[in-house]
């Protein structure tokens, strides 16, 4: 009797820890997967849309072989509409090493269709597109950079060894190059 | 025995399945970034003396912070013309100036970007923009980027809500939704001024948005 009801607990053990181990695993897999909004352009096509930051936050805590570059960026913002060259060059430059771009944007939910899907396609930007739409502000952008007040543009440069936080504009394609070299 | 065993392997399989649960929060956790560029000045904290500056206001006059002592305090904002984050908010701001200055807190707002590099923000279009959105409070030009730099101001729009006695009591944004008046949840600067009509400590006192970073001539 007594072993019957270790071994039942045991199996219901097993099986908590099984399920708990099935919600991270299926959490992650959501969170990679889920906000694709596909409307007509093709530009839309490829850009995931958060309204959650906690969705994306896994894009800043990757622990794989690859440094990621991320940057924070709007189409009504000059000096980051000035920089994005610079890691358009690095996305095709590093295009065969492990070396990743993301370009974070904070157009506002509104003008995605109006303005950034139409200047994806006019500017043929290569590298990934995600944009975030989180009212939550007070939350995200500590979570994102503790140091960061909001203003932008910002870059985060990680692998799994060190980060860095580019909090202004680069002054040129040397220097964002530069910074990034220290991580390969 | 038998019994031993199975409990062993049972304590075993439930410390298996606590290991992994640590290990998931700990990767969650990132290293500390090194800070590479930076253009947040040591400025301002909570709990801070204001200091006072003399500036000119878009219709020429000089008005200074001293000038506004002897209310309960001053609602001082950091905006400009051309930055979408600041334009969201001048309804706001004429909003709040209309409620609040009657009360003793009027909005102080200061343009601090040098309009060499934002033409947009210049002195001259300063006041068409204030004529255009009826601005009822004062809208100063930093001539020169002195003051800002001594706030600590980063962005545009940045709040400072300063006290009768010249101290910083909220740093910040107005609320929640730049982009959706309507659709705002948390009005924290509107809590931090009847926190102060409490006689309590605003809490928060200190909130982040997203804004448009203070244009200057790189050096």
């Amino acid at each position: 009797m007594n072993r019957i009801f270790i071994l039942l607990s045991l199996a219901f053990l097993m099986i908590q820890c099984n399920e708990s181990k099935k919600v991270v695993e299926s959490n992650s897999k959501e969170t990679e997967k889920k906000p694709v909004v596909s409307k007509e352009s093709t530009a839309a096509a490829k850009v995931p849309v958060y309204d959650s930051y906690k969705d994306m936050a896994y894009i800043f805590n990757q622990k794989n072989d690859t440094t990621y570059i991320i940057n924070f960026w709007a189409t009504w913002c000059k000096p980051c509409v000035e920089e994005l060259p610079y890691f358009e060059d690095i996305h095709k430059k590093y295009a065969d090493q492990p070396v990743k771009v993301i370009l974070v944007s904070l157009d506002f939910s509104k003008q995605l269709e109006s303005k950034l899907y139409p200047f994806l396609e006019k500017r043929n930007i290569k590298s990934d597109v995600m944009v975030l739409i989180d009212n939550d502000s007070n939350y995200w952008i500590s979570a994102v950079e503790e140091s960061w007040e909001g203003a932008i543009p910002i870059t985060i440069i990680y692998n799994k060894n060190k980060r860095q936080y580019i909090g202004e504009q680069f002054a040129n394609h040397d220097e964002l190059e530069n910074i990034l070299k220290t991580f390969l | 025995m038998k019994n031993f065993f199975f409990s062993l392997i049972c304590l075993l399989s439930f410390a298996a399945c606590k290991d992994k649960a640590t290990e998931t929060t700990a990767t969650a956790n990132k290293p500390k970034a090194e800070l590479v560029k930076n253009n947040a000045t040591k400025g301002l904290k909570v709990g801070d003396k204001a200091p006072d500056f003399s500036l000119k206001n878009h219709d020429g006059t000089m008005i200074s912070l001293g000038d506004y002592a002897g209310k309960k305090g001053t609602i001082l904002t950091f905006t400009c013309n051309h930055c979408p984050y600041a334009v969201m908010y001048e309804d706001r701001l004429n909003m709040l100036h209309s409620k609040y200055a009657g009360q003793g807190y009027p909005v102080l707002a200061i343009n601090p970007n040098d309009p060499e590099v934002k033409p947009e923000d210049s002195f001259e279009n300063m006041g068409v923009r204030a004529k255009e959105k009826g601005f009822e409070f004062a809208y100063l030009f930093d001539d020169g980027q002195k003051v800002y730099p001594q706030y600590g101001a980063t962005k545009t729009p940045h709040i400072f809500l300063i006290d009768n006695d010249m101290t910083v009591r909220y740093i910040g944004s107005i609320d929640d939704n730049p982009q959706d008046a309507s659709a705002v949840e948390k009005r924290y600067l509107e809590d931090a001024i009847a926190a102060l009509e409490a006689g309590n400590d605003p809490d928060p006192d200190y909130t982040k948005a997203v804004g448009c970073s203070i244009k200057y001539k790189k050096s």
